[in-house]
């Protein structure tokens, strides 16, 4: 398709912005997401240069989940806007217990946005998607006028396919079985927070983004009647603790001191009056499973690169009302509730 | 952490939980106000009231800049965003406190204004030279702890000759709010056997502001850090003092609180703040020399002279019971709104708002399960 | 009320006492502060940390003695319940 001649010159990845024409429908669209996304991305279905990708899908129930990303800065450590809109919408379909098949990727632009910029963030997301083994097949670019955007949102959208036997969901949590997480709580959001520059913190903890669904296919070939998986990104563990139970009908009670939390994301804590408990994660997983399987849960998950510093965190109890419980540190009794509005730094 | 985790031992409140048990003495009750936030909300955190003899109850105090700060305040905040365009920095306690109609800062800036949080006084100071076509208006809001990072901000702001910073002093003094606790008797008032003193306050201001509480009420004192352990120590200090009849300033938080305090930062808010005659106090009403103003060297700098703003007297919620719980004599569950329209996600009083008032405490806290299973 | 947390103090930078910073570190976070309320401060001391500032040293010696005390004031209450081998040690 592409043989270079239709554009009077290549797009000029240095210096070049996004105008209103690479999202009008001509020939500037055509140019950029031939230099840009196609050459990105490359493969066969967006090769072929058609509105949608035609694809025949293995045997079994299909999954389907969307995601919007909106992030700033859009550049962190351990991460950007690219391959989060890439792991975000992998592990909403992984937590199914699905294995990604593939993924669509709407892009709305802002005027003005450098196309260095824009060319890093598909590049990531390019990679993110081929490690992860799925290839975005089909997408869109917008543009919208200057102040009207915030550089870049990324909506993606990711279809995979749930092997027979496996039956995860959010209402199965049942009373005696064992809550469980990947590892530490808290990177991405500390990660991100540092880079806002009117909190002016600095710390060597990175973004914990990462697809999940290799050490879900583990967890599932282990343990095949995992109850419940879920990703606690925005609110954090407690919130998802708290989704969970209320979709079950249950209680849940967990121990603070299981719970893993590097010192620097607790110091970061500490600092600006937030509780770890309620900080976004990207590549972080709760599983609930029956109390006869944790330990073998908890093995095969330490077994990958992904849940090396998996932990028991507590137990689902029967209550109707919902509540999860934590034993502090120190000994004592706390609700960890729901998310209240926004967690916002405070001095009080 | 250095400071915080030997401050946290469980073991350690185990045996302080054990030696108050065994001091108190089963006959009399032991009413202790901690008049700060910070212990409120460690108690809760931690859950300390569940490791006291049930004769030693604590009661909450007013100690929580947002609980007690009057709607009207906020009320004129939002006017001078609306009506001279000003960019409002403000810490970000203060975004989701109810002013008056429903309104709180979060609304108005989702209504065009600019608002914007902050964490220090630095990053204001940034933000008026950065954006010199804007008129800045910092919302100063805090206890003796919060008012010298403002102080410093002023003199900076003077110092750099920034013609577009001035400041809409919320600050309230600790004293004075005591004492007007204190001084509120016979059925009206609330019945007090021992104060935990504010830790970080009186990092600033020193001990010795306190001692017109064991001479004119009475009442036994001890400065009180905000870690687990140190409110045990100090309720304990307390209870002893009690039980030998001894009416005293105690420091338990010696390690940052001095007799004098911190010299420099009391210079600095002298230099730029006078007492106002008299300040509006949520739930207090208004309170005699209770809260610093700019001085008149630097009236100039004073948001309120500035950009003049006239609001209504708010009035509080029907029904909203932040009055009588700032001054320790109701219980947040025995407000009918608690729990039933007030919550942390729809708060009708500031003591809903902040996570340091004590209804959202309670609400954080508010259901109990039998421990077990717990202990593997 | 008023968040703040004992953090040490790094590296020091002085210009003019009333703009001088100071850059702590907290369990691997490092943050700049201003020393302008506490203009002594020296690399090595732990400061109390609000909003940006620098408010106050920290004691070593007073937080040993509080610590210290603590211990003595649970191990009189072992003692008399003859049960001293439950003597909690001061972290």
């Amino acid at each position: 398709m592409t043989d270079g001649s239709r554009f009077s010159a290549r797009l000029d990845l240095e210096q070049g912005r996004v105008d209103m024409s690479h999202g009008a429908g001509g020939r500037a669209m055509a140019q950029l997401i031939d230099e840009l996304f196609k050459q990105a991305l490359d493969n066969e279905w967006l090769s072929q240069g058609n509105d949608q990708a035609l694809f025949s899908v293995p045997p079994g129930r299909l999954v389907m989940s969307t995601d919007a990303h909106v992030v700033s800065p859009l550049f962190f450590p351990g991460g950007d806007i690219g391959s989060l809109a890439v792991h975000g919408t992998l592990n909403d379909v992984a937590m199914s217990g699905a294995r990604p098949l593939h993924l669509a990727a709407s892009f709305i632009l802002e005027e003005g946005f450098p196309l260095a910029d824009l060319a890093r963030i598909v590049a990531s997301l390019a990679q993110a998607a081929r490690e992860a083994g799925v290839a975005v097949v089909t997408g869109d670019t917008k543009v919208v006028e200057r102040g009207k955007g915030d550089g870049v949102f990324i909506t993606t959208t990711g279809i995979g396919v749930v092997p027979e036997g496996i039956a995860i969901s959010g209402d199965r949590a049942r009373p005696g079985d064992v809550i469980l997480i990947n590892g530490h709580i808290g990177d991405h959001g500390i990660a991100i927070l540092s880079q806002r520059e009117n909190l002016g913190f600095e710390t060597a903890i990175q973004s914990d983004s990462a697809a999940l669904h290799g050490l879900v296919a583990d967890m599932i070939a282990a343990v095949p009647d995992i109850h419940c998986l879920r990703d606690p990104t925005r609110g954090g563990l407690a919130t998802t603790l708290n989704e969970l139970a209320q979709q079950s009908g249950v209680g849940m009670r967990v121990r603070e001191t299981d719970i893993p939390v590097r010192e620097a994301v607790s110091a970061a804590c500490e600092l600006l009056g937030l509780d770890p408990a309620y900080v976004a994660n990207e590549g972080k997983l709760v599983a609930i499973c029956p109390a006869d399987r944790a330990e073998t849960l908890l093995a095969t998950m330490r077994a990958h690169p992904l849940g090396a510093q998996s932990a028991i965190i507590g137990e689902v109890v029967e209550d109707s009302l919902g509540f999860v419980q934590m034993q502090t540190r120190f000994g004592g009794e706390r609700l960890l509730d729901w998310l209240t509005g926004e967690q916002l730094p405070r001095i009080c | 952490m250095k400071y915080v985790d030997e401050f946290r031992d469980r073991h350690l409140a185990r045996q302080l939980a054990a030696a108050i048990a065994a001091e108190v003495d089963p006959e009399r009750e032991y009413r202790l106000m901690e008049f700060c936030g910070g212990h409120t909300h460690a108690i809760f955190r931690y859950g300390i009231q569940q490791l006291m003899p049930p004769n030693l109850r604590f009661v909450h105090g007013p100690g929580c800049p947002v609980c007690v700060l009057p709607m009207t305040r906020l009320d004129q905040a939002i006017a001078m965003t609306r009506e001279h365009g000003v960019t409002l920095c403000t810490y970000g306690d203060l975004m989701r406190v109810p002013a008056s109609g429903r309104r709180t800062l979060l609304k108005a800036k989702a209504a065009g204004a600019d608002v914007r949080m902050i964490y220090s006084t630095q990053d204001v100071l940034r933000i008026a030279r950065d954006e010199p076509e804007r008129q800045v208006v910092f919302m100063a809001i805090g206890f003796e702890t919060t008012t010298p990072p403002t102080a410093v901000a002023i003199l900076q702001a003077r110092a750099e000759g920034l013609k577009n910073l001035s400041f809409l002093c919320n600050h309230v003094l600790t004293p004075p709010a005591l004492r007007a606790i204190l001084s509120l008797a016979g059925p009206e008032g609330v019945r007090l056997d021992g104060i935990l003193g504010p830790s970080h306050v009186s990092t600033v201001i020193g001990t010795r502001p306190y001692e017109f509480v064991p001479n004119q009420f009475g009442i036994p004192v001890v400065i009180a850090g905000f870690e687990p352990l140190d409110v045990m120590q100090s309720a304990l200090m307390l209870v002893r003092q009690i039980n030998d009849g001894r009416r005293e300033v105690e420091n338990q938080y010696s390690r940052a609180v001095g007799e004098g305090g911190n010299a420099r930062a009391l210079e600095l808010m002298a230099r730029v703040f006078v007492t106002r005659p008299s300040f509006e106090w949520r739930g207090l009403g208004f309170l005699p020399e209770s809260a610093p103003a700019l001085a008149e060297d630097y009236a100039d700098l004073d948001a309120e002279r500035r950009f003049p703003v006239t609001v209504e007297t708010s009035r509080e919620i029907k029904g909203c019971e932040c009055p009588a719980i700032l001054r320790g004599l109701k219980e947040p569950t025995e407000c009918k709104l608690f729990g039933a329209v007030c919550t942390p996600d729809n708060p009708m009083g500031a003591c809903m708002v902040s996570s340091e008032g004590a209804c959202a405490a309670y609400w954080s806290h508010r259901t109990h399960m039998p421990s077990s299973g717990l202990n593997r | 009320m008023c968040l703040a947390i004992p953090a040490r103090v790094t590296h020091v930078t002085r210009i003019d006492p009333a703009i001088d910073t100071a850059v702590v570190d907290l369990g691997g976070v490092s943050r700049e502060v201003s020393i302008a309320l506490v203009p002594e401060v020296e690399v090595g001391d732990y400061v109390l940390v609000h909003v940006g500032y620098a408010l106050n040293r920290i004691s070593e010696e007073e937080a040993q003695e509080t610590l210290k005390l603590m211990a003595e004031m649970t191990r009189l209450l072992d003692e008399e319940m003859g049960n001293a081998d439950v003597v909690a040690k001061p972290a």
